[in-house]
């Protein structure tokens, strides 16, 4: 009895929350076919967005995954005063509002203060543009990577890449041959996973870009520009094709998740 | 944050890593890149962010925090993430036992589903809340514009840190001592109470500190359902964001730094229960 009672409430729970308002959306946007949906993603501004998000959301990955590898080395493989304050540091941006964040990043590389003003004058405008774009989207995203990488790196041990360093192999080629195949299928975790944040930030992206249509709007911008302006068809098209995305990443997750 | 626990309970260093008790210069330079890249991106522009909200003095930072839009957006944001933050600490735990211990056709798609809030865009999960729960609900519901509204889309992006918090415990679990106390003439919520839930207390306050730092920060999911109604369904992060807009920098930076400052509360005790629950568990 009280087996079937918790089950309805946890399946109905999750009905009425995920299933039926992401089922919802779908629907609206298949109703009339797909020769609408073509049409709203097709639009300009809407490619235009699709390249803007692309572009922001590849760099922010390389960029994570670079230091993600390198901190996850760093915090389980070597020895050092602070080791856990760096952790701590590392995790930081999970805990900070989007909106926090774009703030932060425009009080240090806005056109008014010092840094910014600085670079501004050699050419290089960071917020309203977008390397400010990529630098919030790499702060949400940051910790993904790392945290998805140094339970396997703790897990593997460093045997194997001490055999390799005996046997005369430089650092590099121990990493390239011995440390990378171990962490594959993590490291593509962690990738995964930073990639569908990158994607679909919103907030931190929406303070640091000035939101300008057709040149700093990303698809999660366009979403909420064309709901605002009553295009209701072309917000639902862009978020249908934001949530396939989302959906794609969930399944290869899924496959990736290192198995516990 | 398991794997945080792991590296505290890990075993102390062999004596290759001890020998090196002056830093190599590996260990330097990767150290120093990453603190580089860290404070570029994170530590000073956070650091900035809290100066900033008091170089117009003490007294100013209270009055921008306490202007009765700001207040009213602080303690909306704290509470509603309270109220959040317990139903999660039931309906989480409940699916999480659902997960674990039921079986029925189809708990492979709900267990996958759990993870569609954090992979799904805050702003889609606005815009299908709205859809189903907004003016034109087919279901003739209508929370658009109210504080229920900001509910609904903060249980929506916090759903998965309780379930997925309470999940591996449950499944480590021991039946034994279940069974034991059955046998013994324990009602099954007499073994619930007395057997299971102690030992699933530390992790279910672990998901709900988690779910509650999540909600407090949240943006993307509310601005369209909240219609951003000051007093009524303004946020704290809605209000920093139309400050920012409104050009009110050190207004912006004062409320930030009172949310910086409960999120890093609320971290703080998810670190000491975790410590109670390792050295209990």
């Amino acid at each position: 009895m009280a087996k079937y009672g918790l089950r309805t409430i946890a399946v109905v729970y999750l009905f009425f929350l995920l299933v039926l308002p992401v089922g919802l959306i779908i629907w609206r946007t298949f109703g009339d076919g797909l020769a609408p949906f073509v049409e709203a993603l097709t639009s300009p501004s809407a490619l235009h967005a699709f390249r803007v998000t692309l572009v922001v959301a590849l760099w922010a990955v390389v960029a994570n995954t670079v230091f993600g590898v390198g901190a996850a080395i760093l915090l389980v493989r070597h020895e050092f005063p602070g080791k856990r304050l760096l952790g701590a540091f590392i995790d930081l941006p999970m805990a900070v509002s989007p909106v926090v964040v774009g703030l932060a990043l425009t009080l240090l590389y806005g056109r008014f203060s010092p840094v910014g003003g600085l670079l501004e004058s050699w050419g290089l405008q960071i917020i309203f543009s977008t390397p400010g774009m990529v630098l919030a989207t790499v702060f949400v995203a940051l910790p993904l990577v790392v945290r998805s990488v140094v339970p396997v790196l703790e897990e593997l041990g460093d045997e194997q890449e001490q055999a390799a360093h005996t046997l005369g192999a430089s650092r590099f080629q121990t990493f390239l041959r011995i440390t990378l195949p171990g962490i594959r299928s993590a490291l593509a975790y962690g990738v995964v996973l930073c990639l569908a944040r990158s994607l679909g930030e919103y907030g931190a992206v929406a303070v640091v870009s000035g939101r300008l249509v057709d040149q700093t709007q990303t698809l999660t911008l366009f979403v909420e520009e064309r709901f605002q302006n009553f295009d209701q068809p072309a917000a639902f098209a862009a978020a249908t094709a934001l949530a396939l995305l989302a959906v794609v990443a969930l399944l290869l997750t899924r496959l990736l998740r290192p198995k516990d | 944050m398991t794997a945080e626990t792991a590296t505290r309970t890990a075993p102390p260093p062999r004596a290759g890593a001890r020998r090196r008790a002056r830093l190599s210069g590996g260990t330097a330079l990767g150290l120093g890149s990453a603190v580089l890249y860290l404070s570029l991106i994170v530590l000073i522009p956070l650091a900035l962010v809290v100066w900033r909200s008091t170089d117009e003095g003490l007294g100013y930072f209270w009055r921008a925090v306490t202007t009765p839009d700001a207040w009213a957006a602080l303690t909306l944001t704290i509470g509603a993430s309270a109220i959040v933050a317990l139903i999660n600490l039931v309906l989480g735990t409940v699916i999480a036992w659902v997960l674990v211990r039921d079986r029925f056709p189809g708990k492979g798609i709900v267990d996958t589903l759990i993870d569609l809030p954090f992979a799904l865009p805050t702003i889609v999960a606005g815009l299908v809340l709205l859809a189903l729960y907004g003016p034109e609900s087919p279901l003739g519901v209508n929370l658009a514009y109210s504080r229920a509204g900001v509910g609904l889309a903060l249980l929506f992006v916090t759903l998965p840190f309780v379930v997925r918090t309470v999940q591996p415990v449950l499944i480590e679990l021991d039946k034994d001592m279940e069974q034991a106390a059955a046998s013994l003439g324990a009602s099954p919520f007499q073994t619930f109470r007395r057997i299971v839930l102690p030992n699933l207390v530390p992790a279910m306050l672990s998901g709900t500190a988690l779910a509650f730092t999540r909600a407090i920060s949240e943006f993307g999911s509310i601005v369209l359902i909240s219609g951003n109604l000051p007093f009524k369904t303004q946020v704290a992060a809605v209000n920093i964001f139309s400050q920012i807009e409104g050009d009110n920098t050190t207004g912006a930076a004062a409320i930030s730094t009172v949310l910086l400052i409960v999120a890093l509360v609320a971290l703080v005790s998810l670190d000491l229960l975790q410590r109670w629950g390792s050295r209990r568990g």
